[in-house]
């Protein structure tokens, strides 16, 4: 799920449980997810690993 | 007349030369606790009655030669998530409401079994889910020094209680930093020790993988005798400090400096400056990843904390503070594959820690980026932005949380207005011992002088 797709229903579902007030505090939540996803140090199916960057790395 | 005195180690001489009786040590803090906590708020329920029977049980033990140690006779508190037999726990929550203990954490029971006085319960950010005590069903706690200003959370009312003499030390939680920033900015020492060394079992949890246990009190030499007693073991006493000359600590830089009050920048500074001149030697160290720190202790904290309390958010919304149920909400949000990508990046920054740690004896860097903030403040301008104050506290404690190292704050001057600022020592997993002789080495150089 993209990060805008997952925005748009997160904030679509919070209006629909009565909880508008936490819309701006699921955009900064995106934001911090967006940073998560961009890390480095992220794995992917295609195998393209930067030991140097990996958990076991000094 | 001997002095009045101030911390654990001295109250423990004193009750042991019989210069002084548990009973009148305890009756002095209770009547602190009249005189103070209407207006500081520190305490959720006081044990007035429960406090003076320990009390006078202790006084007969020690003059009949039974002393069981350091703690013996010595009035503590306890944040009021920790349960305690036979009194509500309330996390500072309508949530709880009704709630009674009836048994003790494991960790009250050690505390018992060393002969401590428990005095009372603690206010709190409500469910531990902030830095500054605001949200609390009871009220915020504030700051002895200066009212209007929060003394940091979320066991603010633990802080608040030592500083204040209504306890000679407290028990907290810290899940991102909830012992070290209401230590600092109450100028106290607040130690967490390693990841699961001392027993969480009888607490109310934000965060199961982040949640650790330890002490607030006035001395690194105080927080020693707790951190022992808390793991069931004997508390040594009267033992000398090591020397601080030859001592090597990485001093972390780039994140953790970007965005500092500049009187805190200042009075850190000054700190170093002394730590230099009693022949401690400082190094620059930095930890790669340092800007993903943020996002992987939201992601991994949100949702922990969100498991814990989805039954009651669904059943009882309206119990919560507002401010905390949103943040719990928020965490409802959270796919299972951003948890496990932050569960990777906590490895990645575990690593970097023990990196920056290799051939020193422990990191410094500040407690907490600014000084105690006035209650109804939501942000503050740091490096030329406006960040919220939740981000701003937590910046330079939660990623010890994340990575498990012991870390303790010590008081580092203060600023014009006289706000105690806190220099932070971090040491190795599983050597919190090994960190609490570093700390009580370098404590008497950091803390002279401020920033003024």
């Amino acid at each position: 799920m993209t990060m805008r797709v997952w925005l748009e229903n997160a904030v679509q579902d919070a209006e629909r449980r009565g909880l508008s007030a936490l819309q701006p505090l699921l955009e900064a939540l995106a934001r911090s997810t967006a940073a998560l996803r961009t890390a480095d140090w992220n794995v992917d199916a295609a195998g393209e690993i930067d030991e140097s960057k990996g958990p076991n790395a000094r | 007349m001997p002095a009045e005195p101030r911390t654990i180690a001295e109250l423990s001489r004193a009750l042991q030369a019989r210069e002084l009786t548990a009973e009148t040590a305890t009756e002095r803090c209770l009547s602190a606790i009249v005189e103070r906590n209407p207006s500081l708020n520190a305490f959720i329920t006081v044990l007035a009655d429960a406090a003076r029977k320990q009390a006078r049980l202790a006084d007969i033990d020690i003059a009949a030669g039974l002393s069981r140690g350091p703690l013996h006779g010595v009035p503590v508190s306890l944040k009021d998530l920790i349960d305690l037999s036979g009194t509500a726990t309330t996390a500072a929550s309508r949530v709880r409401q009704g709630h009674m203990a009836t048994r003790d954490a494991p960790i009250v029971t050690c505390l018992r079994e060393a002969g401590a006085v428990l005095i009372g319960k603690t206010n709190l950010h409500e469910f531990a889910l902030g830095t500054t005590n605001e949200d609390s069903a009871f009220g915020p706690a504030r700051h002895p020094l200066d009212p209007s200003r929060s003394p940091g959370g979320s066991s603010g009312g633990s802080a608040a209680s030592v500083l204040a003499g209504m306890a000679y030390a407290s028990i907290g939680t810290d899940t991102g930093g909830s012992i070290r920033i209401p230590a600092a900015a109450c100028g106290l020492v607040g130690l967490k020790p390693t990841l699961g060394e001392v027993p969480t079992d009888g607490l109310v949890p934000l965060s199961g993988t982040l949640d650790h246990v330890g002490p607030i009190c006035r001395s690194v030499e105080d927080a020693q005798i707790l951190y022992d007693v808390l793991r069931g073991t004997p508390a040594a006493q009267g033992t000398r400090p090591q020397a601080a000359r030859g001592l090597r600590l990485g001093v972390l830089r780039g994140y953790f400096m970007a965005q500092l009050d500049p009187q805190v920048a200042t009075g850190f500074e000054n700190g170093c400056a002394r730590l230099e001149e009693a022949g401690i030697e400082l190094h620059d160290v930095a930890i790669p990843h340092a800007g993903d720190i943020a996002p992987i202790y939201l992601h991994i904290v949100l949702s922990e904390a969100a498991a814990y309390h989805a039954r009651t958010l669904e059943s009882r919304a309206d119990d919560y503070t507002t401010n905390v149920r949103l943040r719990l909400e928020m965490g409802r949000y959270i796919l299972a594959e951003d948890y496990v990508r932050a569960l990777r990046g906590r490895e990645v920054l575990m690593h970097e820690v023990d990196a920056a740690l290799d051939s020193s004896d422990g990191l410094l860097l500040p407690s907490v980026p600014i000084p105690a903030h006035t209650i109804g403040v939501t942000s503050v301008r740091l490096g030329g932005s406006d960040e919220p104050v939740r981000n701003v506290t937590l910046r330079l404690t939660q990623l010890f949380n994340l990575t498990g190292h012991p870390a303790i704050t010590v008081p580092c001057g203060s600023t014009s207005e006289g706000l105690p600022i806190g220099a932070q020592i971090v040491g190795y997993r599983s050597r919190t011992s090994a960190l609490l002789e570093v700390a009580r080495a370098i404590e008497p150089h950091l803390g002279l002088g401020s920033s003024r």
